[in-house]
């Protein structure tokens, strides 16, 4: 759970203090309304600065951290998860967002995805999904659609794409939601409910790439003439069978929370395991524990 | 057997007979069964055994690929001196199958004891280099302890065999079995009992002879420990304050993060098992880069797929441990057999020019300080470490001195200083070493520190600038140079000049040395040089190397087409010698003496052939 700093006085910041460098995405990028929304709610929520760790992968959405004035981390392509991970379970006391792509998530760190997921661990996933490879110039993405034409594909793309949404709510993710950065309310809805989510929270995030792939989801902006269905009232996010049936819908489908569920997290699994097992050894000191252990190797 | 005499001894204890006894220093006793016999515990019990009575103990031991069943086994040397190798040739070999007689015989040296299962295995009635002693070992074992004796009960009936053979300790041994086996219940302690006391009893009147070692010349007063490799380094990583680990696991290197998922959470920490090797590397190196130093360990195929990660710990300057504990490559190559061909990779691997720490233990104790030294150097360094470990040391149990814990433990937990507006991580500076605000840390004022892989300047934000990344490249360099210069000298075992110098790295040290020690006692001129730290080198190699005529770097890999192994290549690049050739081999075992002494002399021969 985020919480507030209520504990200490603190001066309130605003997001100009949260605001790093210029953002270097071309004009029109999504991304910049998903950054947008990033800053509002940490505005909003007042996490302390310096407890808020942005980590990302390689890619166009993975240049995030370095347009936040905050702690931030840019690992290795699609090892964000897994780098994020070892913050997660190490310091339970920061609040860790991943910022990842389609290519970072779904296809070179797809493998992290799932496991992260399954694990449960304590952080909030935004994959910023522009279905092509933004900062390498226009090659297929592993959710561009058959037929899309690009540098690797230039007689339209041969293989079916990825779906994220079944592949999140079948890896066991325990909160999933999708939205559209074209519609930066819903986006701060998602994100909102998401960071309040105990547990691994992964948000698939349309977001146009206006220079290699103009149009690509105007089917799912209202503004465009598309439709933007939310997911149905009745719809009961505990139900995955229920939410893998909304993730089959065909492009653009809906957008909502598809699925939480309560489970424990890993880093509270291991805070009880390392509790008990320190309860074992009498709260004994590092030394003792240590001393006591070589021992009984003499 | 060394320095054997048979004259009679005053009897020193009840349980010893009044029969010829030979006072012996040095024994190998060879194990050779199928995997499920539980040999090792045999192994494991003498060695213990041997620590505390202050004999020296070194074990070697090969383990099937196989999941279960599959031929093994475990060699166990003992002596009163200092024990360098497990042993070249074997004194005692206990057979318990034909086919462990029928593949290791061949190693039992000429006189030596062929102590056989009777019950499976025939030996050449004809062979009369050995003394063969036949026991019906399954037979006795189902009659003291019912059952079928296929899986249980012939290790410790063995035990009690060699406990009586060799004269062992039996008081301090049976408490030291009673205590092991108490948590499987008394029904399994009773039948270990038993099945051990069958076999101490067993009318030895066929044995010509007791062994008994002599008397150690020394009685330490300090306790001490019996382990292996792994455990080493991994109660040595907790030791240095490592309290986040992730791994996968692998063979030979398995053991410790086994070791470690049970410890850590003792001291507050994890390990977490990753999905892979990369993910495991990238765990450990956000863990560091949070502020809690970490490790990850592997072997070969492992420190292939963490080269990726481990570049971006240069250049962010994070520091993480890697232990490689090496076997035969490349690809799956030998998972279960030793080799020394990661070294390249260890220094090398990954793209880009990145410079890293690289050390390698020689012994079991070694494997525990140069742990403990690896976590110290990459803080300090700010910089990957790679310790490079191989299936010898992980599987080798030897006895070692209690270390100093109260002077070695450490606290690593972060600490969040606020930094002020001119915070800069990467100051380029004469020592180079970075100064990272992990996050939690407040800024006041100022731009909080982003950490990356790509080239950055001082602020650590991204750059692309040329001269930019000369300098950060040099900065990056800078650091081994500066830990190159604070090493201490590199120092030769045996005279600073002569003919000779071996040189070696890693396991190899105890049969290295005792091939420089049988070739000095038959008057060659011959000296050793180990290596401890392979990246960068100590001070002192060069005016080390201009004393000896001929350089042989004795490594367990394969020979580059100039004739040197890749330590030996790299010497070659890093110091100037005309005659700086390899020693190596590529059949998966360790180092035999006998087998350095023989390439050392072939080599000497084509010299004198050469240059007449």
């Amino acid at each position: 759970m985020i919480a507030s700093a209520k504990t200490e006085f603190r001066p309130r910041y605003t997001r100009k203090e949260l605001t790093g460098n210029q953002p270097t995405w071309c004009p029109g990028c999504g991304d910049f309304g998903i950054l947008s929304i990033y800053l509002k709610l940490m505005e909003k929520r007042q996490v302390p600065l310096e407890k808020i760790i942005s980590v990302s992968g390689i890619g166009c959405s993975s240049r995030f951290p370095y347009f936040v004035n905050a702690h931030g981390a840019h690992f290795l392509h699609g090892r964000a998860l897994p780098f994020a991970s070892g913050i997660s379970l190490s310091r339970p006391d920061l609040h860790v967002f991943v910022f990842t792509g389609d290519g970072d998530a779904l296809s070179i760190g797809g493998n992290h995805l799932d496991h992260a997921a399954r694990k449960n661990i304590k952080m909030t996933c935004v994959i910023m999904d522009n279905s092509v490879y933004g900062l390498t110039k226009h090659q297929t993405s592993p959710t561009s659609p058959v037929g899309f034409r690009s540098k690797t594909d230039p007689t339209g793309s041969l293989d079916r794409p990825v779906s994220p949404m079944k592949k999140l709510i079948a890896a066991g993710a325990t909160f999933v939601a999708r939205t559209n950065s074209h519609l930066p309310n819903h986006v701060l809805e998602m994100m909102d409910q998401a960071i309040d989510h105990d547990g691994f929270s992964v948000i698939h995030c349309l977001s146009e790439c206006a220079q290699f792939y103009p149009g690509a989801f105007d089917k799912a902006n209202p503004r465009k003439g598309g439709a933007f269905d939310l997911v149905p009232a009745n719809h009961d996010v505990t139900d995955e069978l229920a939410a893998y049936k909304l993730a089959l819908a065909p492009f653009p489908g809906y957008f909502g929370v598809f699925y939480q569920t309560a489970l424990p997290t890993k880093n509270a699994l291991e805070a009880r395991l390392i509790a008990d097992t320190r309860q074992e050894t009498g709260n004994a000191s590092p030394l003792e524990v240590m001393t006591k252990t070589l021992q009984q190797f003499c | 057997m060394i320095e054997k005499s048979t004259e009679n001894q005053p009897q020193q204890q009840a349980s010893a007979e009044a029969r010829p006894k030979s006072r012996i220093q040095d024994a190998v006793i060879r194990l050779a069964g199928n995997s499920q016999d539980g040999i090792q515990v045999i192994g494991g019990f003498l060695a213990r055994l041997a620590g505390r009575t202050d004999i020296d103990v070194m074990t070697y031991m090969t383990i099937p690929a196989t999941i279960s069943g599959g031929a093994s086994i475990y060699q166990v040397r003992l002596g009163t001196g200092e024990i360098l190798s497990a042993g070249d040739d074997v004194d005692v070999l206990v057979a318990f199958y034909q086919h462990s007689h029928n593949d290791h015989i061949g190693t039992l040296r000429e006189g030596g004891i062929l102590l056989y299962d009777l019950d499976q295995v025939q030996p050449d009635a004809n062979d009369a280099r050995h003394r063969a002693i036949g026991v019906p070992i399954t037979s006795l074992t189902v009659e003291a302890i019912g059952g079928t004796a296929k899986d249980k009960g012939k290790n410790m009936f063995v035990l009690g065999l060699l406990t009586r053979l060799f004269d062992l300790d039996r008081a301090k041994l049976e408490p030291m079995l009673r205590n092991h086996f108490d948590k499987k219940g008394d029904a399994v302690v009773h039948g270990v009992i038993d099945a051990f006391s069958a076999g101490y009893g067993y009318d030895i009147g066929k044995f010509t002879e007791i062994c008994r070692f002599e008397s150690p010349t020394t009685t330490s007063t300090t306790p001490r420990i019996v382990m292996d490799g792994n455990q080493a380094i991994a109660y040595g990583a907790v030791t240095a304050g490592i309290r986040f680990s992730a791994s996968y696991p692998i063979t030979p290197a398995t053991t410790v993060m086994e070791i470690l998922r049970a410890e850590l959470p003792k001291y507050g920490g994890t390990l977490v098992q990753a999905e892979d090797e990369l993910a495991a590397i990238a765990m450990a190196c956000g863990a560091s880069y949070a502020g809690q130093p970490a490790l990850t360990s592997t072997s070969g195929p492992g420190l292939s797929l963490k080269s990726e990660a481990l570049g971006w710990a240069v250049m962010a300057e994070i520091p993480v441990l890697i232990i490689d504990v090496q076997r035969g490559g490349p690809a799956t190559g030998l998972p279960t057999m030793v080799e020394q061909s990661d070294l390249n990779l260890a220094c090398t691997g990954t793209h880009g020019d990145a410079p890293r720490i690289v050390l390698a233990p020689a012994s079991v104790e070694d494997c525990f300080y140069t742990t403990v030294e690896a976590v110290n150097l990459a803080r300090q360094y700010s910089c990957p470490v790679i310790i490079l470990s191989d299936q010898a040391l992980a599987t080798r149990i030897e006895a070692w001195k209690m270390p100093d814990l109260r002077r070695l433990m450490r606290d690593l937990t972060p600490k969040f200083e606020p930094v002020g507006p001119d915070f800069k991580p990467y100051r380029i500076t004469d020592e180079g070493i970075p100064q990272h605000a992990p996050p939690g840390t407040p800024v006041v004022d100022g731009r909080f520190p982003i950490v990356t892989g790509l080239e950055h300047d001082e602020a650590g934000q991204p750059s692309a600038q040329p001269e930019n990344h000369a300098k950060m490249v040099a900065k990056r360099r800078r650091k081994l140079e500066l830990l190159a210069s604070r090493l201490p000298k590199a120092a030769v075992d045996g005279l600073s000049e002569g003919d000779v110098l071996l040189v070696g790295w890693g396991s190899t040290q105890g049969p290295i040395r005792e091939a420089a020690g049988r070739a000095r006692a038959a008057g060659r001129s011959v000296s050793a040089l180990h290596l401890r730290y392979i990246l960068p080198f100590q001070p002192g190699i060069q005016e080390i190397l201009d004393g000896f005529g001929h350089v042989f770097v004795v490594e367990m890999n394969d020979q580059d087409q100039y004739g040197r192994g890749q330590l030996g290549a790299r010497l070659r690049s890093a110091f100037s010698h005309p005659d700086i050739r390899g020693i190596t081999k590529t059949d998966g075992l360790s180092f035999k003496v006998r087998e350095i002494l023989q390439q050392m002399e072939a080599k000497l021969a084509q010299s004198a052939k050469e240059q007449p």
